[in-house]
């Protein structure tokens, strides 16, 4: 199958200027790739780096040394060293990513949240309502709130509401951090539904499942970051 | 990949007052549709950056490149004074953070709005009423309230007027200096989503200074962090403050209070 993300002798370290620049090594020398239809659950206990690393392939976290390369309308392009506005445009069409918290702008609808990714990517503005609207019925957000903001919702529905805006525009690469951790079981089968609709489309899957039943279900390989986990103690 | 060109590209500008550093060795490019912020404490240059980029301000080194509609690259300190008006009336626009200084204060709200059009060629009375009242509508002012003058308004009103008197003519590049400084929270709130609401759907570029990293998340793409006068880090916004590599942009994202 084809290759979609590849990463390549990534090094990770924080530098704390403001604690006397203490200086925290995380990873070193990580290599994976990942190829369109596939599902990689990343694993590791907690706090060993696994959403630390999915945002290092987001572009959010910067990388001291290596690559990653995503396959953006058929070029590979290393997010490590692109320009920001590269950056964007492979997160605008390329390159989706469910974080474990929504973060949105008051006052506006749940209905605009959802599908405001499916129109900067290019999606006509009706066609985006829809979809956003399917999605927010099948993952069980009563029709009576799409008007309001999810500043005010349930955890479990803010979490609803960010796996929907996550799967409104057909990312080639998924990245999920957690995306059944506060669901219950129902709606915890409408996302492994959503995720196994993505494989079969051809989508590329990064993701962290603390529930192992979901990761067997939806994955097909597994990656245990914490082998590569600097150890603090030298 | 498609090569995009720069709608704005600065080279090296250095601004003094007189044996004073105001900002040194600034570069950046600013592309179609981007919105660049700049945060930075009181007194780090950010307003002189915007306003030296802006036509405002003459820089003692450096240039400005503008990318004209028609395709065309200007210096903006090379060009004539009425060329440079010119472009500042049709192409830019000006969201002071106190809306005294970007309203005429003596006129109408209507008035306000249709100055800049009138700027720009309209003449038709009528149109130009009903777009400065359609406007109104667009930044939640009643439309009654048309033929009163800015200083009926509150602050947070006199802000939005601003910001339609400014938008109205259709400007590629918008500059904002703090313009949700001074308004209490709720107001703020309401006025980001109408800005980030405005520049998405008229695609417009602009230049944002600010002291507050949430209002820069909200509505920047990218962000530049300035320390006595120069660009110590920059970079994608989302990357800037969740992962800040300058120990004075660590400060400043450690500083926040949380709510």
């Amino acid at each position: 199958m084809t290759e979609i993300l590849r990463v390549e002798n990534i090094s990770k370290s924080f530098t704390l200027h403001v604690q006397q620049q203490a200086v925290i090594p995380v990873f070193e020398d990580i290599n994976l790739a990942l190829s369109a239809g596939d599902c990689l659950a990343l694993t590791g206990a907690s706090g060993a780096g696994k959403s630390t690393f999915m945002r290092m392939v987001y572009a959010n976290y910067v990388c001291q040394s290596g690559q990653i390369n995503v396959r953006h309308q058929g070029d590979w392009i290393d997010v490590v060293s692109a320009a920001p506005h590269t950056i964007l445009d492979i997160r605008r069409v390329t390159m989706g990513y469910v974080s474990q918290f929504l973060r949105v702008i008051p006052r506006v609808s749940t209905l605009d949240v959802v599908a405001e990714p499916a129109k900067m990517a290019g999606m006509e503005v009706e066609e985006a309502a829809e979809k956003a609207k399917s999605l927010l019925h099948r993952l069980n957000i009563p029709e009576a709130l799409w008007s309001l903001s999810p500043l005010t919702f349930s955890g479990g529905e803010q979490q609803r509401v960010n796996i929907a805006r996550g799967f409104v525009t057909d990312y080639p690469l998924l990245l999920l951090d957690e995306p059944t951790a506060s669901l219950d079981a129902a709606n915890k089968a409408v996302v492994l539904d959503l995720i196994d609709e993505a494989k079969a489309r051809g989508a590329a899957v990064l993701g962290i499942f603390h529930d192992h039943e979901a990761r067997e279900r939806v994955c097909t390989s597994e990656f245990d970051i914490s082998e590569f986990r600097v150890k603090s103690d030298g | 990949m498609t090569t995009r060109m720069p709608l704005i590209s600065v080279e090296d500008l250095t601004v003094t007052y007189g044996d004073r550093i105001g900002c040194n060795g600034v570069s950046f490019d600013l592309f179609p549709g981007e919105v660049l912020g700049i945060v930075g404490e009181s007194g780090s240059g950010k307003s002189t950056l915007l306003n030296a980029v802006s036509g405002q301000l003459e820089p003692a080194v450096g240039q400005i490149h503008y990318r004209t509609r028609l395709n065309e690259t200007a210096d903006i300190y090379r060009m004539s004074e009425p060329e440079r008006r010119f472009l500042m009336r049709t192409d830019w626009a000006f969201v002071h953070q106190n809306p005294r200084d970007g309203l005429r204060m003596g006129v109408s709200a209507g008035a306000n709005i249709g100055e800049r059009l009138m700027g720009v060629g309209w003449r038709h009375y009528g149109e130009i009423r009903s777009t400065a009242l359609s406007w109104l509508g667009k930044v939640e002012i009643f439309e009654d309230r048309v033929d009163d003058p800015p200083t009926t308004f509150s602050g947070g009103m006199q802000q939005r007027l601003q910001i339609a008197r400014n938008l109205v003519s259709g400007p590629r590049l918008v500059f904002m200096d703090e313009p949700t400084g001074g308004l209490d929270v709720s107001v703020q709130a309401r006025l980001l989503d109408l800005l980030r609401g405005l520049v998405s759907d008229l695609g417009l570029s602009a230049i944002i200074v600010t002291h507050d990293l949430a209002v820069a998340r909200l509505l920047s793409h990218r962000l530049m962090v300035m320390q006595g006068g120069e660009v110590v880090e920059s970079g994608l916004t989302d990357q800037v403050l969740d992962d800040p590599q300058h120990p004075y942009t660590q400060l400043l994202v450690s500083s926040i209070l949380q709510v």
